[in-house]
């Protein structure tokens, strides 16, 4: 077992990326992310990693440079938040389409406006649709472990898809927690050296980033599409192999108490570890509650989430964001997609809570089942409210 | 290119679309974007070779005669050539006039 030392969840991360030996460091500082690009500047000019920290002018060329230097089959890191992140989101689309395995670290962040600096997940759900794998975590290890993971997975010749780790910012970014680092010798016996499948290189040309015209576009998207779903089976046995590697396994889709609960409350990030303790606390109560967790959200893992949440009357699926003028909040809409169609699906109420950052304790866990019950056995089958809002 | 771009499927495509045969765009034919073609008088032709430097496509080359002759798998039509022409030898045709 590896050491377990206290410490800042984005100094963690920044090791991690340390530990995987980048060969490129390309980003732009920005609140709550921050942390993370400035340890890892020291690092790279202490000489502890042999890297090019690349000081860019903006998110946009932050990520644009990561296309460059993944292209020549450079190992890159870059990290962003809210405003950075829909600035850099026109090239999110370009490298999940050149298919470059780059890892970035989305600290998430309210989006302007109103300008706020605090958490929720308006930034991840603007690109949910960039291809990329899409990962959301919980905790400080679960950042840390995601990087080595997220670095094999992305890299793997039947992948070659970049992988975003959401992490909620502040609640994980700035926290201190206790966090297990692995030995180095177990990293390099996980994560071998990147071995691009095409490169830019001047003795074998090719040409990346092409034009396509409409007669073969849609050929290309079917290609990146069935490739993302299909890589489903590798997303699996890397976590298998980090569990085997660590002691600690990780699936698409996480469930604590959920056996046999009526109710189920649906979280993504970190509010998973708070609306745990609510659920121990109901459990105590004598109430069949239970919790399902999206650690997986994209490719979004359809099976896994229908087999978690079969059996239970009622799910509670708490939001982070708002879907302005849709289907109000984007994870529901995920849930409500996969079980359409399905017999005796669940009654699904779904809450947005904790926009920008307002603290969503236990008990406000245990006051959102309670009103769902009241509605769900009122007739409203498929509530929705801004939870907390005042009138 | 081994085959026009019409007839790939997507199981066909490399990953990323990269393109691996170098230097295959001289395969792509862009004359067939063209309405007007260039008809050269060779009576007036002093061989300046303004076409040919003008050419925003490369699509001049000289024959063995002497002449900048246009290479129709490549021109699109554009008229520069005629524009320039110092003594008026080009002139634009729509390309079902030819006669």
């Amino acid at each position: 077992m590896g050491k377990r030392v206290g410490m800042e969840v984005s100094i963690a991360a920044a090791e991690a990326v340390k530990q995987c030996n980048v060969d490129v460091v390309s980003a732009y500082p920005i609140t709550p992310q921050t942390h993370i690009v400035e340890h890892l500047s020291e690092i790279v000019a202490n000489g502890e990693l042999d890297a090019e920290f690349f000081c860019v002018e903006s998110e946009h060329s932050a990520l644009s440079v990561c296309v460059g230097s993944e292209a020549v089959g450079a190992r890159s890191f870059t990290c962003t938040s809210a405003q950075g992140l829909a600035l850099l989101s026109e090239i999110t689309y370009i490298v999940s389409g050149l298919r470059l395995p780059i890892v970035m670290i989305v600290a998430n962040r309210t989006l302007s406006a109103p300008l706020s600096i605090w958490n929720d997940h308006s930034d991840a759900m603007m690109i949910r649709d960039c291809g990329w794998i899409q990962y959301f975590v919980e905790n400080g290890q679960e950042v840390y472990d995601h990087v080595f993971i997220s670095y094999r997975t992305a890299e793997d010749r039947e992948v070659l898809f970049p992988a975003i780790i959401n992490m909620d910012g502040f609640t994980l970014s700035h926290v201190i927690e206790p966090i297990e680092l692995i030995e180095q010798e177990k990293i390099d016996q996980f994560l071998s050296p990147y071995q691009p499948l095409y490169s830019l290189h001047p003795d074998h040309p090719v040409t990346m980033g092409a034009f396509a015209l409409p007669s073969i576009f849609a050929e290309t998207k079917k290609a990146q599409e069935v490739a993302l779903c299909s890589s489903m089976p590798k997303i699996l046995e890397v976590w298998k192999a980090f569990g085997d590697l660590t002691g600690r396994y990780y699936r698409p889709i996480e469930t604590y108490q959920a056996e046999g609960a009526d109710t189920l409350l649906i979280t993504m990030g970190s509010f998973g570890e708070t609306a745990s303790v609510a659920v121990d606390q109901m459990r105590a109560e004598g109430r069949s509650v239970g919790l399902v967790k999206i650690r997986l959200w994209r490719p979004f893992p359809f099976d896994d989430f229908k087999n978690a949440v079969k059996g239970a009357k009622h799910l509670v699926v708490i939001d982070r964001a708002v879907s302005v003028g849709g289907p109000k909040g984007p994870v529901a809409s995920e849930v409500k997609s996969a079980l359409y169609g399905m017999e005796g699906h669940p009654a699904i109420y779904d809450f947005v809570a904790g926009i920008s950052g307002r603290d969503v304790a236990p008990i406000d866990f245990i006051k959102m089942v309670d009103k769902a019950k009241i509605e769900i056995e009122e007739g409203n089958q498929e509530g929705y409210e801004l939870y907390g809002v005042r009138e | 290119m081994t085959k026009p771009e019409s007839e790939w499927t997507w199981k066909e495509l490399p990953v990323g679309n990269v393109v691996l045969e170098p230097g295959n765009a001289s395969q792509y034919r862009t004359g067939d974007w063209k309405t007007l073609k260039p008809i050269l008088n060779k009576d007036l032709c002093i061989h300046c070779g303004l076409c040919y430097i003008f050419c925003p496509d490369m699509a001049y080359n000289l024959s063995e005669e002497g002449y900048f002759i246009a290479d129709l798998f490549y021109c699109k039509g554009c008229g520069i050539c005629a524009k320039e022409c110092p003594t008026g030898a080009i002139t634009m045709v729509m390309e079902e006039e030819e006669k």
